[in-house]
């Protein structure tokens, strides 16, 4: 063989030999050195990195998880009970039993009830155009379409509906991971309790306006009158700051507040719909 | 001829009225003078609904060091205390006073006589600055005493006079320089009395060659005070591009005008200071250019505060058919209104009626990187990038690459060709770095 070939082949080999030496011993000095564990529960949360349960993405979650003394106050709103339930055995803890919660938006600003008194012509971003002015209407409080809450939602839960402008939360979708809750500059969406059968009532206004200058910039306004608060048997509604707030925890969903509502303000949703007074009083007659 | 070494672009003029001389608004039946129309801590009422006010009565006190008094601009009886819609469509609190016809309070000086001899001394001055509501007048509306007292261990070696009026369409200060031209110089004699300096530089855009010669011609016979041509740019009137293009030093980030040695003020504010030094009278009226290519008659107006805007318009003309926008301000840095019942305050200094087919934003495309709002930014920062940080919500790293120096001047959202709104997602993400700053420094503070 030609020396030439024989040397280039040690001192290549030679390089590479004294390279891998180098490499092992450098790899073994910055071995991070990692409970396994942690690789089992992270497998078992859903990967979908939303934050919903505070942490930063599901490792991060995971670690803490592994860490944790107990379960109290760390819940993964995706995965749900179901999730937390498998990582518990897992880890020879037990996981307390958390609600789902759905998010709501506390506003029915559509452009029927909310007439546009302006045209915005800047950056289509609820932060900025509500850093600027009031908004497309004369509700200073109210939704401004624009769907920064759209943007965060990593579930695929929320569109903006081309009618009533304002966007729509999917049920079926919606984990209740807060995204939402925090991407609305004016703290419009609400997360509750899911209740039984998707149902929902909840006071469908912001406005803390007094009744007058709430009603003329939107028919279905609170105006605070409080025939809502006399109604309910169950305690469940208070009026503060010329706004009524319906609290879920409280409300047994009689639909007695909406009924009673004089701007049509409290929305009820997923009910089946009521006997008109009417037809219940002709029964009678011909029975 | 001199100017700002860096970036800048160059807007039509547009200064329609830079030849109507300036008229005097007639007083509207009813005002409502807001009571926060300075930058710092709103003012106090003092008065009471039912309450008779003289004009130049004060009717709201100034709430500590950073804050400035306000003084009724007409006579009349006080309707209510309650609160008006502002520009942005807010509520802000502000005093209703049906007019009755027009009685001044007896401390003002309403001769016509323009005395130019100084006789106050540099404490009264300050005073009389205080109690007449004096504010910057350049729009910012900072409360002028602030500015004139000098923090310890640093020293004010030149005052600078900003005659420059860079936004285009307006023109109350060019006006106010040819007509007004000793009363402006007496109050920058005044200034430099209070800010103990022997030197003034007045600056003046090119576009204004009447002013340049008349301030030039009079200023002959006032001591220390230099007239400068200077180079038509925007945001020529920006103070940091101001400094740097008459005394060629430079502000560092972070840092005020006096840390090298000067302070910068409109020719408003110096005209407002000759009236309230040798005239006693407070601010409560101001030169305000209404202007737009289809109004009947633009014009130059001194208007009092809290006269609606509406009146203003029905003097130009009344409102043209195609109006599809109403700034309050210039067109690069003013504000569109939500409707002209508003009242035009200390910081007013134009009001644009656009034309519908100028008023509407170019459609929105991708960042082409083609740099153009670098090489434009007068301040060296990087509006592609402050924009792409604040749209994903980086806001660490937009406080690093400096997004809190912005001063919004809008030449970034100007120059670039695929119509991106780059001024809209800085200014989110200066709100949120500087809300973030405070929250570090009040949370550091409650550590120790």
């Amino acid at each position: 063989m030609n020396s030439t070939i024989l040397i280039t082949i040690i001192s290549l080999s030679l390089l590479a030999l004294i390279s891998a030496v180098i490499l092992y011993f450098v790899a073994q000095k910055f071995k991070i050195v990692e409970d396994p564990i942690i690789d089992e529960v992270q497998a078992i949360l859903p990967a979908a990195n939303c934050g919903g349960c505070g942490f930063a993405g599901c490792r991060n979650f995971a670690e803490s998880l592994v860490r944790a003394e107990t379960f109290e106050g760390l819940n993964c709103p995706v995965g749900g009970s179901q999730v937390m339930n498998q990582i518990a055995e897992l880890l020879g803890k037990v996981a307390p039993a958390v609600d789902p919660k759905i998010a709501v938006l506390l506003c029915n600003g559509t452009p029927e009830n909310r007439p546009r008194t302006s045209i915005y012509n800047g950056a289509s971003d609820c932060r900025i155009s509500n850093s600027l002015y009031i908004g497309e209407t004369d509700c200073s409080y109210g939704c401004m379409g624009y769907g920064d809450c759209v943007k965060v939602c990593t579930f695929n839960a929320m569109y903006i509906d081309t009618t009533s402008k304002l966007p729509v939360i999917i049920d079926e979708k919606c984990v209740g991971c807060n995204a939402c809750v925090k991407a609305c500059p004016r703290n419009l969406i609400e997360l509750r309790k899911k209740a039984k059968k998707d149902r929902k009532i909840y006071v469908a206004c912001s406005n803390c306006d007094k009744g007058a200058p709430a009603r003329r910039a939107c028919k279905v306004a609170c105006i605070a009158c409080s025939k809502c608060v006399k109604v309910c048997e169950f305690n469940a509604i208070t009026i503060e700051n010329n706004l009524a707030y319906i609290d879920a925890s409280k409300c047994t969903f009689c639909r007695k507040c909406v009924a009673e509502c004089p701007t049509n303000s409290i929305v009820e949703l997923n009910f089946p719909p009521r006997k008109l007074k009417e037809e219940i009083k002709v029964e009678t007659v011909t029975n | 001829m001199k100017t700002f070494p860096k970036g800048g672009i160059h807007p039509p003029e547009n200064k329609l009225t830079s030849g109507a001389a300036i008229k005097l608004l007639p007083i509207p039946e009813s005002v409502t003078i807001p009571v926060t129309q300075h930058i710092g801590a709103p003012a106090s009422v003092i008065v009471n609904k039912g309450d008779y006010v003289k004009t130049g009565q004060l009717i709201a006190a100034a709430q500590g060091f950073v804050s400035a008094n306000v003084h009724s601009s007409v006579s009349g009886k006080i309707n209510k205390i309650d609160t008006i819609v502002d520009s942005s469509g807010y509520k802000q609190p502000a005093v209703f006073i049906d007019v009755e016809g027009d009685e001044w309070i007896d401390s003002i000086d309403r001769s016509s006589e323009i005395i130019t001899s100084v006789t106050l001394s540099r404490e009264e001055i300050m005073k009389r600055c205080y109690d007449s509501g004096l504010v910057g007048m350049g729009g910012a509306t900072f409360p002028l005493h602030v500015k004139l007292k000098i923090p310890e261990g640093k020293k004010c070696d030149v005052l600078i006079i900003n005659g420059v009026e860079c936004e285009p369409y307006l023109t109350a200060d060019h006006r106010l320089m040819i007509e007004r031209g000793e009363e402006v110089l007496t109050g920058v004699t005044i200034l430099m009395k209070a800010l103990q300096v022997e030197k003034a530089m007045i600056g003046i855009e090119d576009n204004k060659v009447d002013a340049i010669a008349h301030l030039t011609k009079l200023a002959s016979d006032y001591k220390g005070i230099t007239v400068h041509p200077l180079q038509i740019k925007y945001p020529q009137g920006a103070e940091k591009q101001l400094i740097k293009a008459l005394i060629k030093r430079e502000v560092p980030m972070g840092h005020l005008p006096i840390d090298v040695g000067t302070v910068v003020q409109n020719v408003a504010t110096a005209f407002a200071v000759y009236e309230a030094v040798q005239k006693n009278k407070p601010l409560f009226e101001r030169v305000v250019t209404i202007t737009g290519k289809s109004l009947d008659r633009p014009g130059n107006f001194i208007v009092r505060t809290g006269t609606p805007v509406s009146k203003l318009i029905e003097a130009a003309g009344g409102m043209p058919e195609d109006t599809g926008k109403i700034l309050s301000g210039g067109p690069m840095m003013g504000k569109a209104v939500v409707n002209t019942s508003i009242p035009v305050v200390k910081g007013t200094s134009g009001i644009i009626l656009v034309p519908l087919k100028e008023s509407q934003r170019e459609e929105i495309k991708p960042c082409i990187r083609c740099g153009k709002c670098v090489s434009v930014c007068a301040l060296g920062l990087e509006p592609y990038l402050m924009m792409k940080l604040s749209e994903k919500g980086m806001f660490e790293k937009a406080e690093i690459e400096g997004i809190a120096n912005c001063m919004e001047c809008g030449s970034c959202a100007y120059i670039c060709p695929a119509g991106r709104p780059i001024l809209d997602y800085v200014r989110l993400g200066k709100a949120t770095v500087i809300k973030m700053a405070r929250e570090r420094r009040i949370k550091a503070q409650v550590i120790k």
